[in-house]
């Protein structure tokens, strides 16, 4: 497998990006919240430094990888880099949309992984909008990591991105993933690889080690930024990430998500009037935390919300008000017609079982 | 027990054209009880066939994919699958044995489980049981012991609830698809009802801890909203279109019958001129003894009264499995909408 080893020398150094960086990380001073993504110090620009043991990487590292994760309000300092125009398809919207299924096959793969390997790395398929980025699909993607170079098998991501479109013609290359949940100098030489298969890719990151016990699941695109004119630096900025779902993609992840709660992790699928039991206990469960809270405000305990209370009333007015006859009546002949029916269907099963015993003579 | 096995070169082997089946993972040997008791899926799988489903399946045909995984003792474990292209007019020279190769020796190198263990197809409205199901499902059967087809229904799993099966072809079956005989004599040796066609296979979902993980951190996260589709009464355009494939399903099998009914009647007519003409042939040769000339030559009554073609019996085998499977389908769904009309009573009487 042809594996194009990737030197650590990539992109160029930023020389001191102190007078652009500072307005750009000025508005950004507020320390980033989530500490997960290793911001490594513009050399020159402290205050945009979220202190993290990655500002010594930034000097041991090739000089230049300085991913740094700004607050998404930070990029619009477009106007401050007069340089190359963000390419590709990532209006205002900047708005990651994820199934599920995605992160299901990632956390899979880093399960996977081989031995010694940190983490594993893969493609992102999907479609673009004008709004926003739908993730559809992905598929893992070996690679080899050392302190001095990556090594990423490009042929075998060429081999399944061909595959793949034979099924889903529509999906293309959005970006990739990498679990961990630190941004390092490799990252940005991937990245940039995948900037040649895809206009902006995305990167997706998936924090599989469980930092703070939470797996943080973050998308970030690249942008450059450094003093126009001179050798540009790369920074990979947030975007937001939402969750789409189809219904039938709902239903599913509902019932997956059962196995949280059974010892051994494993549950069955239910039979008919389980199912509906099962519905029912929900909705309960929902009605009853409904009429604690009712009760919680008539007693004083929490103060009155006049949205909560309107969702209520119209709660209360669902159930449709008929005329008991009416209701009888309706009631009674949808219960016949169901009757009908089943009476039905095990007369048509006796009948090709005598069918079977008469033509077996 | 076949186990998991590092493939070298087992994927060489492979046995008819549409579903290269590679196994080296024979089990015990196939008379007796089925080697498999219980089937195992990891949840990535169910989502990834709802996916393919959901973006390709669309108001066409069905749709197909092979399952991975490995076989623990009696229990068969998919841990993969991977979706199979639409098969389209316009990719004459598309090979399928080629990509499911292709397919399985890139997944070895991100180390998923490449042993073909089965195939998934979805269903519309339950409608499964026919020719071609039993042919694929009998060739990956017989390259693969343990192999199982899973049904799934995305009609039924947008009403509320996922609806997936796992079945596969009793022994006797396995036996008579062997033969290639579907004569209506072996059948009846072999004595199959169509409810002995088909067994079903209990499914459990298993994941493991850190898509448990996972999952509460979607929980936490997604902002969907609970859908109660299970609980809604608006169901007669599902049990509508249900009848409706009865009704045709029973109207084949009508026909199926009045052909058989005809086939017998016509030989047992066959077998009465037979009767006669030998009569008469005695008769005649008896006369002419009695006059002295020579009897007339036995003449091969075979040629003369050719025998009628029986029916085949396979199709109806198969239409009375598809009659079957939807009356199951549509007992179950009034069984649960019987139960969601009393709880509509309880809200009603409650309110008066």
């Amino acid at each position: 497998m042809a594996t194009p080893v990737v030197s650590a020398s990539g992109p160029p150094a930023t020389p001191a990006p102190a007078p652009v960086a500072a307005p750009a990380s000025a508005s950004a001073s507020v320390p980033a919240p989530t500490p997960a993504p290793a911001a490594a110090a513009v050399p020159a620009a402290a205050p945009a430094a979220s202190s993290d043991p990655a500002a010594a990487a930034a000097t041991t590292a090739a000089p230049g990888q300085t991913p740094a994760s700004a607050q998404a309000p930070a990029q619009t300092p477009a106007p401050a880099l007069p340089g190359p125009a963000l390419p590709g398809p990532f209006p205002g919207g900047r708005v990651v949309r994820l199934h599920p299924v995605i992160l299901a096959s990632i956390v899979d793969s880093y399960e996977r992984r081989n031995e010694g390997a940190a983490r594993v790395i893969g493609t992102l398929l999907g479609t673009v909008d004008k709004h926003s980025v739908e993730v559809t699909n992905c598929f893992s993607v070996p690679h080899n990591e050392s302190e001095d170079e990556v090594a990423v098998d490009m042929e075998f991501a060429k081999n399944m991105y061909e595959l793949h479109k034979k099924v889903s013609p529509n999906e293309l290359i959005l970006g990739w993933y990498a679990t961990g949940h630190d941004i390092t100098e490799h990252s940005v030489l991937i990245h940039e690889y995948y900037s040649r298969e895809a206009p902006n890719p995305i990167h997706l990151t998936v924090d599989t080690s469980l930092q703070n016990g939470r797996m943080s699941i973050k998308a970030y695109v690249s942008t450059l930024m450094g003093v126009p004119g001179r050798t540009m630096g790369v920074m990979f900025t947030p975007l937001t990430v939402k969750y789409a779902y189809y219904d039938t993609e709902r239903i599913g992840v509902d019932l997956i998500m059962k196995t949280c709660f059974s010892p051994n992790r494993v549950i069955g699928l239910s039979s008919d009037l389980q199912q509906v039991g099962g519905a029912s206990a929900r909705i309960q469960d929902a009605l009853s935390t409904v009429l604690q809270y009712a009760e919680d405000v008539l007693s004083g305990k929490v103060s009155a919300d006049n949205t909560v209370g309107r969702f209520l009333m119209s709660l209360v007015n669902q159930v449709p008000k008929i005329v008991p006859d009416d209701f009888e009546t309706m009631l009674n002949s949808n219960i016949n017609d169901l009757l009908m029916v089943t009476y039905l269907a095990n007369l048509t099963q006796s009948q090709i079982a005598l069918n079977e015993k008469l033509v077996n003579l | 027990m076949a186990s998991r096995k590092e493939g070298t070169g087992s994927t060489a082997t492979s046995s008819s054209s549409t579903t290269g089946g590679a196994g080296k993972g024979k089990g015990k040997g196939g008379s007796g009880d089925s080697a498999v008791k219980q089937v195992q899926i990891d949840g990535l799988v169910v989502l990834k066939i709802i996916k393919h489903y959901q973006e390709e399946g669309q108001g066409t045909e069905v749709v197909q994919g092979v399952l991975l995984g490995l076989v623990v003792e009696d229990r068969l474990e998919i841990t993969n699958c991977f979706p199979f292209p639409q098969h389209t007019e316009d990719d004459a020279d598309f090979d399928e044995v080629q990509y499911q190769m292709e397919m399985m020796r890139s997944l070895r190198h991100v180390n998923i489980d490449h042993l073909h263990v089965g195939w998934y197809q979805s269903t519309y409205y339950g409608s499964f049981v026919t020719r071609a199901l039993l042919d694929s499902q009998f060739s990956y059967q017989h390259a693969i012991e343990e192999s199982v087809v899973l049904i799934y229904d995305p009609i039924k799993t947008a009403q509320g609830s996922l609806s997936l099966k796992a079945y596969r072809l009793t022994p006797k079956l396995m036996e008579v698809c062997k033969e290639k005989d579907f004569s209506p004599e072996a059948l009846k040796k072999a004595n199959i009802t169509f409810e002995y066609m088909f067994e079903e296979v209990p499914i459990v979902i298993k994941n493991s801890h850190l898509i448990n993980v996972l999952m509460w951190e979607l929980e936490k996260k997604s902002a969907v909203a609970d859908k109660h589709e299970l609980l809604s009464l608006a169901s007669s355009n599902h049990l509508g279109k249900n009848l409706q494939l009865l009704m045709d399903r029973v109207d084949e099998m009508s026909q199926d019958i009045v052909k058989y009914n005809t086939y017998m009647r016509n030989t047992s007519k066959q077998q009465q001129q037979k009767h006669q003409y030998q009569q008469r042939r005695q008769q005649e040769n008896m006369q002419r003894q009695s006059r002295g000339e020579p009897p007339l030559p036995e003449e091969d009554l075979s040629k003369l009264f050719k025998p009628p073609q029986p029916p085949a019996r396979m199709d109806s085998l198969l239409i009375a499995g598809q009659i079957n499977t939807y009356c199951q389908n549509i007992k179950e769904f009034t069984a649960q909408n019987l139960g969601k009309l009393f709880m509509a009573q309880a809200l009603q009487e409650y309110n008066n």
